[in-house]
C-alpha cells in the first residue's frame, strides 16, 4: 500500500491579524522525509501549528489536503484520527493525568469505539517503546509533562509518535534544547518510524539534526514562504555556510515575517 | 430573663433528649446553656457570601427513627461499595440519620486500647474523656450555628487513639442520609495522643434525592506531641440540605495533620476547615476540592493560623463550577507573632465551565511575624485551551479532552484517599457532576 499524501497549496496564514504565512506549497508523501529550515522568526513553526489547527492561527487563503481530504475543514482532533501528528515545541502540562492513561486515551480515540487496545496489550507496547527511547518507565504513572526536563518531553512526544503511528508526522523544534545523547535518542526513534507507509516533516533550524535522520528533501523558509528547496546537501551548505548567501541569492535584506518593527 | 423560644426545640426538650440519652450532667448542661445563647449570637460570617436568609435554625425533626444494620451484608448496595469488603481487620462506624446502626472494630484497635464509637456512647461510656475535647477546638460560643449545633448534636463518632499507638489500617465512618426527614447535627472527635498515628475517612451519604432540611456538622480533631492524622472526607449531601460544616484540627509540637476533603454536596454549603497549629514544628496539609452545580451557593474557607515556631501549612484548593452555581473560595494563611520560621503556602484554582457560574478565589495571608515565608497563586478561569488542543491534536475528542483536564484537576484530593471503595466513589461522584 502507498503512503499518505499531506499537500498544502496556497497556503496563507495569520495570528492576531498579522500575516504570517504567504503562500506556501509543499507535498508530503509517505516514505519521504522532508527538513524545513531557517532562522527564527520566518513562520516555520506558525506552518506546523496551522496544519495540525492550533485556535490562535487563522488560515485565510489556501488549502491543507490529507490523502484529497480538506484538513482545514477538520476539528484538530478529527486531523489527527485522519493520521497527522504534531510533535509541539512547548508540550503542555497536564496535572493529574497520568502519561499512561492519556496516551491509552489517545490510541483508543484512534481504534475507536470496540476496537479498544487491551490494557495488558497497551502496557507491553507503551513499555517497549519507552525502553527504546531508554525512558525511565516510572514515566508512564508520572502526569503528563508535568515537572517533565526538556529532553524529557522531547523523548515524550517521540513516545506518543511512536504509540500513536501517524501518516504523516511534523516534528517542530523536536532537537531544540536536546544535549547530543537525547538527540541521538530521539532520532533513533525516528528512524525506526521510517517506512513506506510514513511521512514526515522536521523543522528546525540546526542541520545538527539532520546529522542523524537523513531528509530526501530540505526547504528552506524566509518571510513565510519556501524560498528554498533542494536534497540534503542543501542542508550541508546551510551548515558551513549559513544563510546569508540565499538571501544575498534572492535580493532579501530582512528574513523575518510579521515581527513587531 | 425572658426569652421568646425561636427554635424548633426548648429547653425541656432538650433537657429531656439528653437525659433520656443517659446523657452525663455537664453535656446536658451545655446543651441548654449553648441554646440559651445561641438566639443573642450572630451567624458566622463567611467572606463573600451573604447567609442570612439561609435556613440553618428551622426544621420539623431532631430525630427520625431508622433500623440499624445487623451485619456488613445487609448495607444497602450504595454503601456497601464505600466499604472494602475484602479487608482483614478493618473498622467501621455506620450511622443511619441519626442511628448508630452498625460498628465494626479491627482487632488491631482493641487490642491497643483504641476507642472507636457513637457520640451517644461515648458521651456515656467515656465521660471524661469526651469533656477534656468536645467543643473545645471550636467554642459552643462562637457563633449561632456552634451553639445550635452543641445544643441539638443528634449524632456523630468519637475516635481516641492511645500514646505510642501506630494504627495502620484507615478507620472508615459512613454517615447515611436515607431518611428524606431527618436533620443532622453531626459531631465527630478524633483525638491522637502523643506519638500515635491514625487515618480516618468518612462520608456523609445521602441516597434521598431532593429534600429539605438541615445539616450542621463539626469534626474537632486533636493531634498530641508528635502525633498524625489523615483526615479524608467525601460529603455528597443532597440538595435541599442547607450544610454548615466546620472541621477544625489542633495540632501540638511536631504533630502533622492532612486533611483531603472531596466537597461534593448538591445543596447549598458553607464550609469552615481551619487547623491551629499550635505546636513548634507542627505541620499541616489542607487538600479541598469541590464542583458547584445547578443553582447551588457554596462558600468553602480554608484557613491554617500558625503559632508555633518552624510550623508548615499548605493549603491546595481546586474547585469546579458550572451551571448557574456559585462557590467562593477563602484561604487564610496566617502566622501569628512568635511563629518564626514558619512557612504558609496555598494555592487556590477554579475551573468555570460555564457563563453564569460565578467563582472566586481569594487567598488571604495575614502575617504578625518577620522571619517567615508565605506564598499563594489564585486563578480563576476557563479550562486551558491549549490544553485541550494539546489533548486533541493526538486523536481524544473535545469531550474527552475536557473530562481528563477537569479530572487531572481535581485529582489531588482522589489521590490522597486510602479507601479504594471511598476513591472511585469520589471519582463516580466527579463523573457524573461535570458530565
Amino acid at each position: 500500500m502507498a503512503g499518505s499524501v499531506l499537500s498544502i497549496k496556497d497556503l496563507e496564514v495569520e495570528i492576531e491579524g498579522k500575516q504570517i504565512l504567504n503562500g506556501i506549497n509543499l507535498e508530503v508523501k509517505g516514505g519521504e522525509i522532508h527538513a524545513i529550515m531557517g532562522p527564527n522568526g520566518t513562520g516555520k513553526s506558525t506552518l506546523s501549528s496551522s496544519i495540525m489547527g492550533h485556535p490562535k492561527y487563522k488560515v485565510t487563503k489556501g488549502t491543507v489536503m490529507l490523502d484529497g481530504k480538506d484538513v482545514l475543514e477538520m476539528e484538530v482532533d478529527e486531523r489527527a484520527r485522519a493520521g497527522l501528528f504534531l510533535a509541539m515545541q512547548y508540550p503542555s502540562e497536564i496535572s493529574g493525568v497520568t502519561n499512561a492513561d492519556f496516551l491509552r486515551s489517545a490510541l483508543n480515540s484512534r481504534l475507536g469505539e470496540g476496537n479498544e487496545i487491551s490494557l495488558m496489550k497497551f502496557i507491553r507496547k507503551m513499555d517497549k517503546q519507552m525502553e527504546f527511547l531508554e525512558m525511565d518507565l516510572d514515566m508512564a504513572q508520572r502526569y503528563l509533562n508535568e515537572g517533565f526536563s526538556g529532553g524529557e518531553k522531547k523523548r515524550n512526544e517521540i513516545l506518543q509518535l511512536m504509540m500513536l503511528e501517524p501518516k504523516i508526522a511534523i516534528l517542530d523544534e523536536i532537537d531544540s534544547g536536546l544535549d547530543i545523547d537525547a538527540l541521538k535518542v530521539v532520532s533513533k526513534g525516528i528512524n525506526e518510524m521510517r517506512n513506506e507507509d510514513f511521512g514526515c516533516l522536521i523543522i528546525t533550524h540546526y542541520q545538527r539534526l539532520l546529522d542523524y535522520i537523513t531528509p530526501d528533501y530540505v526547504h528552506v523558509m524566509m518571510q513565510g514562504r519556501i524560498v528554498k528547496s533542494g536534497g540534503p546537501e542543501l542542508a550541508q551548505r546551510l551548515e558551513a555556510e549559513g544563510y546569508d548567501w540565499i538571501k544575498k541569492e534572492l535580493g532579501i535584506e530582512d528574513e523575518t515575517v510579521g515581527q513587531e518593527a | 430573663m425572658t426569652t421568646e423560644t425561636k427554635w424548633a426545640f426548648d429547653q425541656e426538650y432538650i433537657t429531656s433528649f439528653s437525659k433520656e440519652m443517659n446523657e452525663p450532667a455537664w453535656l446536658t448542661e451545655l446543651r441548654v446553656q449553648s441554646l440559651a445563647i445561641a438566639e443573642d449570637l450572630s451567624l458566622p460570617r463567611p467572606e463573600k457570601t451573604k447567609i442570612d436568609k439561609w435556613n440553618f435554625t428551622q426544621f420539623e425533626k431532631l430525630l427520625v427513627k431508622s433500623d440499624i444494620f445487623s451485619a456488613v451484608d445487609d448495607l444497602p448496595e450504595e454503601v456497601k461499595a464505600l466499604v472494602d469488603m475484602e479487608a482483614k481487620d478493618s473498622s467501621l462506624y455506620v450511622q443511619r440519620n441519626n442511628k448508630p446502626a452498625y460498628l465494626q472494630l479491627s482487632k488491631e484497635m482493641q487490642e491497643q486500647g483504641v476507642i472507636f464509637t457513637d457520640i451517644f456512647t461515648a458521651a456515656r461510656e467515656y465521660s471524661d474523656l469526651l469533656k477534656k475535647y468536645f467543643m473545645t477546638a471550636v467554642k459552643s460560643d462562637e457563633h449561632r450555628l456552634t451553639a445550635l449545633h452543641t445544643a441539638f448534636m443528634n449524632g456523630g463518632a468519637f475516635l481516641y487513639v492511645p500514646k505510642n499507638v501506630q494504627l495502620n489500617n484507615p478507620i472508615q465512618a459512613i454517615f447515611l442520609h436515607d431518611d428524606a426527614e431527618a436533620n443532622l447535627f453531626n459531631h465527630v472527635l478524633v483525638v491522637a495522643e502523643d506519638n500515635s498515628s491514625l487515618t480516618y475517612v468518612e462520608n456523609y451519604f445521602s441516597t434521598t434525592g431532593k429534600v429539605n432540611g438541615l445539616v450542621n456538622i463539626v469534626t474537632e480533631a486533636f493531634a498530641g506531641q508528635n502525633a498524625k492524622i489523615q483526615y479524608g472526607a467525601v460529603d455528597t449531601l443532597a440538595e435541599g440540605l442547607t450544610t454548615y460544616v466546620n472541621r477544625r484540627g489542633i495540632a501540638g509540637r511536631d504533630a502533622r495533620i492532612e486533611w483531603a476533603l472531596g466537597l461534593m454536596n448538591d445543596g447549598n454549603t458553607i464550609s469552615d476547615n481551619l487547623t491551629n497549629l499550635i505546636g513548634d514544628g507542627s505541620y499541616c496539609d489542607m487538600k479541598t476540592v469541590a464542583i458547584g452545580r445547578g443553582e447551588q451557593t457554596q462558600n468553602f474557607t480554608t484557613s491554617i493560623i500558625h503559632f508555633g515556631k518552624n510550623s508548615n501549612g499548605f493549603i491546595l484548593k481546586h474547585g469546579v463550577v458550572k451551571d448557574s452555581a456559585t462557590s467562593i473560595f477563602n484561604g487564610i494563611g496566617k502566622i501569628e507573632h512568635g511563629a518564626s520560621k514558619s512557612n504558609a503556602e496555598q494555592e487556590s484554582r477554579v475551573l468555570m465551565l460555564s457563563e453564569k457560574a460565578r467563582g472566586d478565589a481569594n487567598p488571604i495571608l495575614l502575617i504578625d511575624e518577620d522571619d517567615v515565608t508565605a506564598g499563594h497563586a489564585a486563578s480563576v478561569g476557563r479550562v486551558d485551551p491549549l490544553q485541550l488542543y494539546y489533548l486533541m491534536s493526538r486523536g481524544i475528542s473535545k469531550h474527552e479532552a475536557e473530562r481528563l483536564v477537569i479530572h487531572g484537576f481535581l485529582a489531588p484530593v482522589v489521590n490522597e484517599l486510602p479507601i479504594e471503595g471511598v476513591k472511585k466513589q469520589l471519582v463516580e461522584v466527579i463523573e457524573r457532576k461535570v458530565k
